[in-house]
């Protein structure tokens, strides 16, 4: 069996090296000479081919792709353009910000959308069920951007009681679990639970239909099961599904939203993506692009693992 | 049982109905006009795009033209029912016109993604074996980003514009439903009537057009409106970060960019082009839900 | 009577594909080299228990399937090499068991018909004329049935619909794969004698595939027993069912109730466990199962030998001189 999980572990190193080849090819694409950002607009022709060589802009595409990746795979990624400053520590603490980003919003949409969709699930058909259906239905319509933009008017213009964006006076580097910190995530992280609140919603709604549905549980009811063990029971047959859906959407929210750290400047992955790009600084982006994607071929690979392990039809030998 | 005259199939004529029933279409129509809240939708969306067609007609102001004396104009201002930008531009009118670029990058990519989509997934379905573990694998590795991710990271290589914007999107949503399309198209080729087809000696070509095509369509086409909605979001997104639609032109994500500084002088104002795609979106998703329902059942 | 279709050594396995953690795997030995003709004109019934492999065996011979090893000849060509596919396909089609799966839910019944003719070149009007007398043929109306879809039939016309396609392109054999056995006892004895009659008068040749061996009895002229891919027993109709030498086939005859209620079974007649077609171990398939099992059956393969008139068995009791106890001294 484990021979088979280093197979497939092994197809990750391919399509790592695939994506990362993409990536560091796709600024390439782009119009403008990679260095524009770190320029000056009138420099001098001697002055550009120094930086290019510097960079290691001057040796062909293949070249410096290789040197990129010698050097990525012992955990050096290059110097940021725009901050000077290494991106491996610039990527460790927008990765650190946006988990402290996802543990807040897993933490609220996990729970609601637990309740929620156990609540419609148990009444399913009444108007509590259309009421939460049409409510999730809208969450998932929403644009968390749009809906970030309007907690901060409701919340920071109106009643001024959580402030609009940032993470803090100090900055990410001096994150602590008071309130005076705490106050910053609370809006980004409502903003950010809405997608799997929803997302959970629906699917436990229709684990917890289905499940009561089935005439093995009127049966049981028949029988004098009170309504405490009916619980557990759905509970108990609901699990395996609703935490296989959680643990995905955990694992999209790791990856950052960089929408929703845009709207409120919260210095997380995502946002430090968006600024890699606009400012063109090539060497953040190849690194924060490289690293999100082989996140993502991981989680992936989790999850059909999972999966796989849960699919009652697989025969086990 | 040898001599009995097979003529005794008079019994099986007398229990088939006498009239011929309800072609399909039309039983998928008459289904959709019952149900009220797709019918308000599907109206609400007619009514948009209608007035996005119309906008020089309909709009009071001219989008473009800004005055530094009006800007950030409450809602209900002498002369800016909707107010005005912070530029000084009359929102009623940008909101109208922004339909239209809006509306058209929320709706394209999805168009271009089913032609493609359904592409790659009917010929991975019908061959299966090698053809198929290649084209599925390879759309695999882009499944597995998140769509914000990839439309962001394929838009900031290419830039901003709206046809990258709308190439960007296309690429996102091909994988979803060539995955789609894949799966249907493996169900319809293992039934009986693509074997006996097969045994009728037609060549595949023929079978896709006459046996495939028909079966596999109608599912994809279901899963490719929920993408509707998705796409309008995305699409204003991009805009939004500034991927998308480049200034002046009116476009309700990228008006949510430049009016959102002005969130602490006019809120109401800056909120009001989110309203508008949240109002698009949902309609989309409950229309797609109608859509999916009335197709179901009448199969 | 010449014959019309030569079967031999057809064999196919299909390997199981291994999950992501390494379970499962292995091989099924669906069809593992059998042979047999069929003669121009006769019905060869083909029973066996679910997985014995009688479906594969039917798509191996419209070639639905390609087999890994063996040849089938048609009217004495070897068909993929001397006789080109589509004129094989011409000459033998299939009617499924599936009645509803087997019809386009899209397509009229008569376009259904009509598909067959009209890939192989007749003009469009011709075929719908030819399907349309088809129809009338089976005994469906064709000004009422023409225009219908498959949802709006019951399972019988929709069956009679499906050998009206299959007989489209003017074939000389049908295979039938339980084609009866998904409809009602009383639509069944009507699909069958419209089976008897419609062979009758074209001069049909069936391959008729079924688990209901009294159908079997009535409908073959020749009866094949198969067991987990191999051939248990060939022979007349009334030889192989009057006197089965196949202990296996034996088993599979005792276990129809009969119809007298004073003969009561008194024990299951067959024991041990259903087959497993993965990788099944060498010698007799039908060992593990089997009353007079010794050592020497699980050893080699076991062929198919003559035991009467055109009547074959592949059973070590009756190979004389084989090492079974029961089998019979060589002959001198």
């Amino acid at each position: 069996m484990f021979v088979y999980l280093l197979r497939r572990l092994a197809y990750v190193l391919p399509i790592g090296l695939a994506v990362s080849a993409i990536c560091f090819s796709l600024v390439f694409l782009a119009p403008g000479d990679p260095l524009s950002a770190v320029m000056p607009a009138d420099a001098s022709l001697e002055l550009i081919e120094k930086l290019k060589a510097d960079y290691g802009f001057d040796k062909p595409i293949p070249v410096q792709f290789g040197k990129w990746v010698a050097r990525a795979v012992q955990g050096d990624l290059g110097i940021s353009l725009a901050t000077g400053r290494p991106v491996n520590s610039e990527l460790a603490r927008a990765i650190s910000n946006t988990f402290v980003l996802a543990f807040f919003a897993c933490s609220f949409g996990f729970t609601l959308g637990l309740a929620f969709g156990f609540i419609a699930g148990y009444w399913n058909g009444t108007w509590v069920d259309k009421v939460v259906t049409s409510l999730a239905v809208a969450g998932v319509s929403v644009p968390h951007y749009w809906l970030g933009m309007v907690l901060v008017i409701i919340f920071s213009v109106f009643f001024n009681w959580l402030p609009a964006m940032g993470m803090g006076s100090g900055g990410s580097s001096e994150w602590a679990w008071d309130w005076e910190h705490l106050q910053f995530v609370i809006l980004p992280a409502i903003t950010l639970a809405m997608i799997p609140t929803a997302i959970i919603t629906r699917t436990v709604r229709a684990l917890v239909a289905d499940i009561l549905s089935r005439e093995f549980v009127t049966a049981l009811i028949a029988k004098g099961l009170s309504d405490r063990d009916v619980f557990w029971h759905v509970v108990k047959n609901a699990a395996p599904t609703a935490l296989a859906v959680m643990g995905i959407q955990l694992g999209y929210l790791l990856g950052g939203s960089i929408l929703v750290e845009t709207v409120f400047s919260w210095p997380g992955t995502g946002f430090l993506l968006s600024v890699a790009i606009f400012q063109r600084d090539l060497p953040l982006l190849q690194g924060t692009i490289l690293f999100l994607a082989l996140f993502f071929v991981f989680l992936n690979l989790l999850v059909d693992m999972v999966q796989t392990l849960l699919d009652p039809r697989i025969r086990r030998t | 049982m040898k001599d009995a005259p097979y003529g005794a199939t008079a019994i099986d004529l007398q229990a088939a109905p006498a009239a011929p029933t309800q072609g399909y279409w039309s039983a998928v129509l008459s289904r959709l006009l019952r149900d009220k809240v797709t019918v308000v939708c599907a109206l609400v969306i007619l009514a948009l795009i209608l007035m996005a067609v119309f906008a020089p007609w309909i709009a009071p102001e001219d989008p473009l033209k800004g005055s530094v004396m009006k800007r950030l104009k409450p809602i209900g201002s002498e002369g800016y029912p909707l107010g005005s930008d912070e530029l000084g531009r009359d929102m009623l009118s940008r909101l109208i016109f922004g339909a239209r670029l809006s509306l058209v990058m929320g709706i394209t990519p999805v168009l271009c993604a089913l032609g493609i989509g359904s592409l790659l997934g009917i010929t991975a379905g019908f061959h299966g074996g090698r053809v198929n573990t290649v084209i599925m694998r390879t759309i695999d590795v882009f499944y597995a980003f998140p769509s914000v991710l990839l439309a962001v990271a394929i838009s900031g290589a290419l830039g901003a514009g709206i046809t990258n914007a709308i190439l960007s999107l296309t690429i996102v949503f091909i994988p979803p439903i060539a995955r789609v399309a894949e799966s249907v198209t493996t169900q319809v080729r293992a039934l009986d009537y693509v074997e006996a087809a097969r045994a009728s000696g037609a060549g595949n070509f023929t079978i896709i057009r006459v046996h495939i095509l028909g079966n596999v369509m109608g599912p994809v086409f279901i899963y490719a409106t929920s993408l509707l909605s998705v796409c309008m979001i995305l699409a204003a997104g991009l805009s939004f970060l500034g991927l998308g639609t480049k200034p002046p032109l009116p476009e309700w994500g990228l008006m949510l960019n430049t009016l959102r500084t002005a969130i602490f002088q006019n809120p109401w104002v800056a909120a009001l082009p989110g309203l508008m795609i949240f109002l698009v979106s949902f309609c989309f998703n409950l229309l797609s839900d109608g859509v999916r329902s009335a197709m179901d059942v009448t199969r | 009577m010449n014959v019309l279709l030569t079967v031999s050594e057809l064999r196919k396995h299909f390997p199981l594909k291994k999950d992501l953690f390494g379970r499962g795997g292995g091989t099924v030995h669906a069809v593992d080299g059998i042979s047999f003709d069929v003669a121009e004109g006769e019905t060869l019934g083909v029973v066996g228990e679910s997985g014995c492999g009688k479906s594969t065996m039917a798509r191996l011979l419209v070639r639905l399937i390609e087999p890994d090893e063996g040849m089938i000849r048609l009217e004495g060509r070897a068909v993929g090499t001397q006789m080109p596919l589509t004129e094989a396909r011409g000459k033998m089609q299939m009617v499924f068991q599936d009645s509803f799966a087997s019809l386009n839910p899209r397509l009229t019944i008569e376009d259904s018909i009509a598909f067959g003719p009209i890939v192989h070149g007749l003009p469009r009007a011709q075929a719908r004329e030819r399907a349309r007398s088809l129809l009338a043929r089976v005994g469906l109306a064709p000004l009422r049935f023409a225009g219908r879809y498959p949802h709006e039939l019951s399972g019988g016309q929709r069956q009679r619909v499906n050998i009206a396609r299959a007989l489209a392109l003017r074939p000389k054999i049908v295979i039938l794969d339980e084609a009866v056995s998904a409809l009602d006892k009383s639509i069944e004895a009507q699909v069958l004698n419209l089976l008897l009659d419609l062979k009758a008068e074209f001069g049909l040749t069936y391959v008729f595939i079924s688990h209901d061996l009294n159908v079997v009895r009535y409908m073959s002229d020749r009866v094949m027993v198969m067991y987990l891919g191999k051939i248990a027993e060939a022979g007349p109709a009334e030889s192989v069912f009057g006197n089965p030498r196949h202990p296996y086939t034996r088993a599979l005859f005792s276990a129809m109730p009969s119809m007298d209620p004073d003969r009561r079974t008194q024990q299951p007649p067959l024991i041990g466990d259903p087959p497993n077609p993965i990788d099944p171990p060498p010698g007799c398939r039908f060992k593990g199962r089997c009353a007079h099992a010794e050592d020497v059956c699980g050893r080699g393969d076991i062929a198919l030998t003559s035991a009467g008139a055109e009547h074959r068995v592949a059973c070590l009791m009756t190979q004389p001189g084989c090492g079974h106890s029961s089998a019979p001294a060589k002959a001198a």
